[in-house]
């Protein structure tokens, strides 16, 4: 319940985050919401030493449409992005399944910067942003990269970001043609135990998956059945072919399997096709 | 007007609500240090060796305990039924026996500084065979207890006839596995201790019994009990498993004596939910046989009952389960044996039926798939053995005495209020359409035994000069609401508002005796201590006034609206409460006192309905109605009594649906917090229909029964069988407990010839 | 570190630990044992207090980062029987409290779950309170005392 002890460092700006990553290294870890990290350490599962505080920097919170994506600073709270007029009509899938994640005091301080940086693969978000096919924006010492959402997800809990990056916007396609998030709980306040993101969008469909691997996946083996004209039903039929799913006491990875295929299906079906 | 059986708002609530209760963690006590106990993350291992040093010397810390330093004896199995040689040590000795057991404790200035060094002393373990579950305890490979030379802890044989279902036309048979669940209190264990420069002891304790924890304390500590003052503030739940007293408590009195400074203790939930009991944990072979006709003959349970680690109260419940056996039903021949085995888990206890649900589980269940078997509709070969209402008293197979009931007309409302035939046609209708999501429907009928072994409970009741009113109980509510209740009670027979009158429990220097709240006895047993305290009070104060107005006692009447005693007819010369109270002060006070012990056990019944959505692709089960008949007897305050129901059939649903412990294994917890471990919320349950029925019982002139656990045991099985009912179309026999989406799953695909893992 | 936070309009002001969860914050620097603490795990909502107008879990936000923002607790609500604030009364009068460990967590996470949607059904009632365990009324009556509120003041501020 108690976490190890660690120095607070507050910063008011990306660069002073940056470089306090710099200055710390390994030890240091960045807090927005804290809704990732802190229950972590509450357990002592996780024990930096120094937590840099990075949730009063101005003007990291927003959502806006730039020509054909929508762009969401990454202090943009799970609350924020599931009531955005602009992600409602430009890039509903998202503002749903934000509206999905935790409870609502897990939304009204989670950021989906955190969520994403965080990169649980049985968190909600990323999942979206990865069928929305969108980009991370991070910043470092020499400067801000766009890394595709594809490319972001490297491994269980671990991102192509650098020790010295700090995520700071998020960018999706603009994604209106139809979409939908299949979250398959036990309780409302689960983890997801599979889930399915679909966002249809200038002409293609993205799916992908929740809880099925170390990482969130991108269900390449649907979209390109559905690419190559199969009905939802068969798309979905394949909705499993490049998991991993382990098991748990809730599933083994044989249910997961069915449920992907289950869900996937009833999610391309809710999104029109 | 009576004030019984209104819904009377309850006393307590204003200050829950504005600035909270007090329960034990809020009370600081000046200069006290805290303490961290560090627990075994073996399920099974001999501790070689234990390395203090750096926890010694971490900042704050002012002592490191090993069981080495601890000179009380290892505590004997709490009954004496159990094997003797299954004694527990305060801290692990040179074994531990389930991970969460207490190897260490660490008392620091603050609780952060306590935390931080418990994570600093070393163990070095010789990991053992860890024994996880029944059935391979009952083999003695390994044993928890060698010089026990068993891992049975206990056994009950009370027949093993061969030719028991002889004459049978239909005998089903299965093995339920009525599984381990954590009985989770908001509030978890916490306690304190102080002792004065005298040498007595005050303890603050988050207990349903203090007056057992003053006990267990004396006990423990070799004092004297008038050297004990145990505390329980307000409590935040218990549900059985706050009965007993818990080697952190005693430990945390043996510290602060040692170190001659208060101690604090609060677990953590994750700690909580390896350190305080679970329930249930009762591995059942049924058998049940009857005639095509839908006549129950034979029925026998063979059950093997996890006790965890070290013996306690859950390894004895097996005997409850007996006492209710063949439940609400006239069943000719019944047959019942157990075994109680120990394992490399968390000891099990009371929680919320103990014992009872498992009875009603297995025969509500089994009755289910024998209605399957001979094709007949369940509620009908319900009705067709239900014991009639002019059977009562009635006795049963295996000796227990209910006292009343009719549960013919339980059943009757329960199908009516649910409209019965409407959703046999629905369901006949999906089942036609061959729709994903299937409609389950799914019955319990059910008898349960409250104030279970009726022990003395006590009340008193004080008239103060200023015409106010004190209450003392025995019991000690931890959200019954007894402060209102009993209070009801005093102010129907003394006519002084409930406004004006205090209940006092849970300090045993206030309260001289008592036993305490659990096994659904407090109004049967310290409602009725309180009401004919009352009725002394009352006849004191006539005495009096009699006295004082030269009258007859036979003639003075108490006009409960003036709140005065007079002659009757003549209501102008009289005395009130508070000049009677004021007169009888020079003589000892205007007070009685009454241990009360209840002629016997009372038996609360009812009829649960379920109706269940099941999806047949995702296994995902969705609770659709729920309702409830339930009869407690003569009802004091609805509002307490729908609440109690409304916790229990909540935490029956939690069972049948969603909350499981489960280890792995090598005996390790894999549901250790509220993340992992499955406690329903709001959001996965409907609103209730409960349905008011009640038959007074004859055993207390209150006609109550307890209604804490019903809910509870009608429900499991209700929603059971519902999620069964939804797919027996399917060609599916059983689904076990909890009905989680990946059994649901599997049943369906063992029972269409699909494959599944 | 020292932090300086608005407790029930009340300016606090002190040194704390850097680790300080706002819950300890609460309970044992300011002596407001109104707030529970139920798990480690941020699942059960005992804590649940209201920052800034929103229900947070105060067991999974630092002192720290309530520095310089305003807090409301049970104790800040209504602070007596006669002075109680709508959801309060609508607990009373709908028996949704038993045990009340959870109950000051729960009034002030439906305080804001009205606040945030005053016209609410029993469906979103039921998955808005999903962050909040109670083990004592199998929620029957908080759900009725939530909608009992919303149409009278259950949501104010």
């Amino acid at each position: 319940m108690i976490p190890a002890a660690f120095d607070y460092v507050r910063v008011d700006s990306v660069d002073a985050a940056v470089a306090a990553l710099t200055e710390h290294g390994d030890d240091a870890k960045l807090l927005a919401g804290g809704h990732s990290l802190l229950p972590l350490m509450k357990l002592r599962l996780a024990f930096p030493s120094v937590l840099i505080d990075i949730g009063r920097i101005e003007g990291l919170s927003y959502v806006r449409q730039e020509g054909d994506q929508v762009a969401i600073g990454a202090l943009t709270r799970h609350c924020d992005v599931n009531a955005s007029p602009e992600l409602a009509r430009h890039a509903p899938l998202l503002a749903y399944v934000a509206g999905k994640v935790g409870d609502p005091q897990v939304r009204h301080r989670g950021t989906i910067g955190g969520s994403i940086a965080h990169a649980d693969p049985a968190s909600d978000l990323p999942a979206a942003v990865l069928a929305l096919g969108g980009e991370m924006v991070v910043t470092g010492p020499s400067g801000q990269r766009v890394i595709p959402a594809t490319e972001f997800f490297t491994g269980f809990l671990e991102t192509a970001m650098s020790p010295e990056e700090m995520l700071t916007e998020i960018r999706v396609p603009t994604a209106t043609a139809g979409h939908s998030y299949q979250k398959f709980v036990r309780r409302a306040q689960d983890w997801a135990m599979v889930g399915v993101a679909v966002a249809r969008y200038d002409g293609t469909t993205g799916v992908s998956l929740v809880n099925m691997g170390p990482t969130p996946l991108r269900a390449a083996a649907v979209e390109s059945a559905l690419a190559s004209g199969a009905s939802a039903a068969d798309a979905a039929e394949v909705a499993d072919q490049d998991s991993e799913p382990t098991g748990d006491a809730n599933a083994s990875p044989e249910f997961r399997r069915h449920l992907a295929k289950v869900l996937t299906r009833r999610a391309l079906e809710e999104a029109g096709l | 007007m009576s004030i019984l059986g209104n819904r009377v708002l309850r006393k307590e609530d204003p200050k829950f609500l504005t600035v909270g209760g007090t329960y034990v963690d809020d009370i600081g006590l000046a200069g006290a240090l805290h303490v961290a106990y560090v627990r075994s993350t073996f399920a099974h291992a001999r501790i070689l060796s234990i390395d203090t040093e750096e926890a010694r010397k971490a900042p704050g810390v002012v002592a490191v305990y090993t069981a080495a330093d601890v000179d009380l004896g290892p505590r004997p199995p709490e009954m004496p039924m159990f094997n003797q040689a299954m004694t527990r040590s305060l801290l692990a000795d040179d074994t531990v026996r389930f991970v969460g057991e207490c190897v260490a404790a660490v008392v620091a200035d603050t609780r952060a500084r306590a935390v931080d060094a418990a994570e600093l002393v070393q163990i070095d373990y010789d990991p053992l065979p860890a024994v996880v579950d029944v059935e391979t305890a009952l083999r003695d490979e390994t044993l928890l207890f060698p010089a026990a030379g068993t891992n049975l802890a206990m056994d009950m044989t009370f027949g093993t006839d061969e030719h028991f279902m002889d004459g049978c036309e239909v005998v089903v048979r299965h093995q339920f596995l009525n599984h381990r669940v954590a009985p989770c209190p908001l509030e978890v264990r916490a306690a304190s201790a102080e002792w004065s420069p005298e040498g007595r002891l005050t303890q603050y304790s988050s207990t349903q019994a203090p007056h057992g924890v003053k006990s267990g304390l004396a006990g423990a500590l070799a004092l004297d009990e008038a050297q004990v003052r145990v505390l329980s503030p307000d409590v935040g739940g218990g549900f059985g498993a706050k009965m007993g007293t818990y080697p952190e408590e005693l430990l945390v009195a043996w510290m602060a004596r040692r170190l001659g400074r208060p101690v604090r203790w609060v677990e953590t939930r994750s700690e909580s939910m390896v350190g305080l009991g679970h329930g249930r944990g009762q591995l059942q072979e049924v058998e049940i046989g009857g005639s095509r006709d839908g006549r129950i003959l034979a029925y026998r349970l063979n059950v093997i009952q996890d006790g965890g680690a070290y013996p306690a109260i859950g390894a004895v419940l097996p005997f409850m389960t007996r006492t209710m056996l063949s439940g609400v039903y006239d069943i000719p021949k019944v047959e019942f044996n157990s075994r109680s085995v120990v394992t490399n888990t968390t000891p099990t206890v009371a929680y919320r039926g103990a014992g009872r649900p498992e009875a009603t589980a297995a025969i509500e269940r089994v009755l289910d798939m024998f209605a399957a078997e001979i094709g007949m509709d369940p509620a009908e070969v319900r009705r067709r053995n239900l014991i009639q209402k002019d059977a009562f008293p009635f006795t049963t197979p295996t000796g227990t005495v209910y006292d009343i009931g009719d549960y013919v007309r339980a059943l009757d409302l329960a199908l009516e209020a649910a409209d019965y035939p409407a959703l046999r046609a629905a369901q006949k209708q999906r089942r036609e359409s061959g729709a994903t999501k299937q409609l389950g429907i799914g019955l319990s009928v059910y008898v349960e035994i409250t104030n279970g072994m009726p022990s003395s409970e006590f009340g008193a009741v004080e008239v103060r000069p200023d015409g106010t009113v004190v209450v003392r109980t025995g019991t000690s509510p931890h959200g019954q609401g007894h402060v209102t209740a009993w209070a009801m009670l005093v102010s129907e027979q003394l006519g002084i508002p409930i406004e004006s009158i205090e209940v006092v429990h849970g300090d045993t220097d206030v309260v001289p005796r008592g036993v305490g709240t659990f096994g659904s006895r407090s109004l049967q047993a310290g409602g009725v201590a309180v009401n004919q305290a009352a009725t002394a009070v009352v006849e004191r104060a006539r005495q009096l006034a009699a006295d004082l107005l030269e009258a007859n006692p036979d003639d003075v009447i108490l006009d409960k609206v003036g709140q005065r005693f007079h002659v009757q007819g003549t209501p102008a010369a009289g005395r009130s409460w508070k000049e009677l109270a004021a007169e009888a002060e020079s003589q000892g006070g205007l007070t009685a006192e009454v241990d009360f012990t209840a002629p016997g056990p009372t038996f609360p019944f009812g009829a649960h309905l379920v109706v269940a959505e099941v999806d047949t692709e995702t296994g995902l089960v969705e609770i659709k109605r729920i309702v409830a008949v339930d009869d407690a007897g003569k009802i004091l305050n609805p509002m307490l009594a729908e609440g109690q129901v409304h916790g229990g059939l909540a935490q029956g649903v939690a069972q049948a649906l969603l909350e499981e412990v489960r280890y792995d294994e090598d005996g390790n917890p894999v549901t250790a917090n509220l993340a992992d471990y499955a406690f329903v919320t709001a959001a996965e349950l409907p609103s209730f229909e409960r349905i008011a029925m009640e038959t007074p019982t004859p055993v207390n002139e209150l006609g109550a029964k307890g209604i804490g656990e019903s809910g509870t045991i009608g429900s499991t099985p209700a929603v059971h069988n519902a999620v069964c009912d939804a797919l027996v179309h399917l060609g599916v026999r059983h689904v076990p407990m909890p009905t989680s989406p990946q059994r649901v799953w599997r049943a369906i695909n063992e029972a269409t010839g699909k494959a599944s893992a | 570190m020292k932090v300086s936070i608005e407790v029930n309009g009340k300016k606090e002001e002190h040194d704390v630990e850097d680790r300080t969860l706002l819950v300890f914050f609460l309970r044992e620097t300011l002596g407001l044992t109104g707030t529970n603490i139920g798990c480690d795990t941020t699942n059960c909502g005992a804590c649940t207090v209201i920052m800034n107008g929103e229900s947070v879990k105060s067991c999974t936000v630092l002192a720290a980062q309530a520095d310089g923002q305003k807090v409301l607790t049970i104790e800040g609500l209504g602070t007596s029987q006669d002075d109680m604030h709508p959801m309060q009364e609508a607990f009373r009068q709908n028996h949704a409290l038993q045990c009340g460990y959870c109950t000051p967590g729960m009034v002030m996470a439906a305080v804001s779950l009205v606040h945030d949607n005053p016209n609410i059904t029993e469906a979103e009632v039921r998955e808005g309170l999903e962050g909040n365990l109670c083990r004592c009324t199998g929620y029957h009556n908080i759900v009725k005392a939530v909608l009992a509120a919303a149409g009278s003041g259950g949501g104010d501020l």
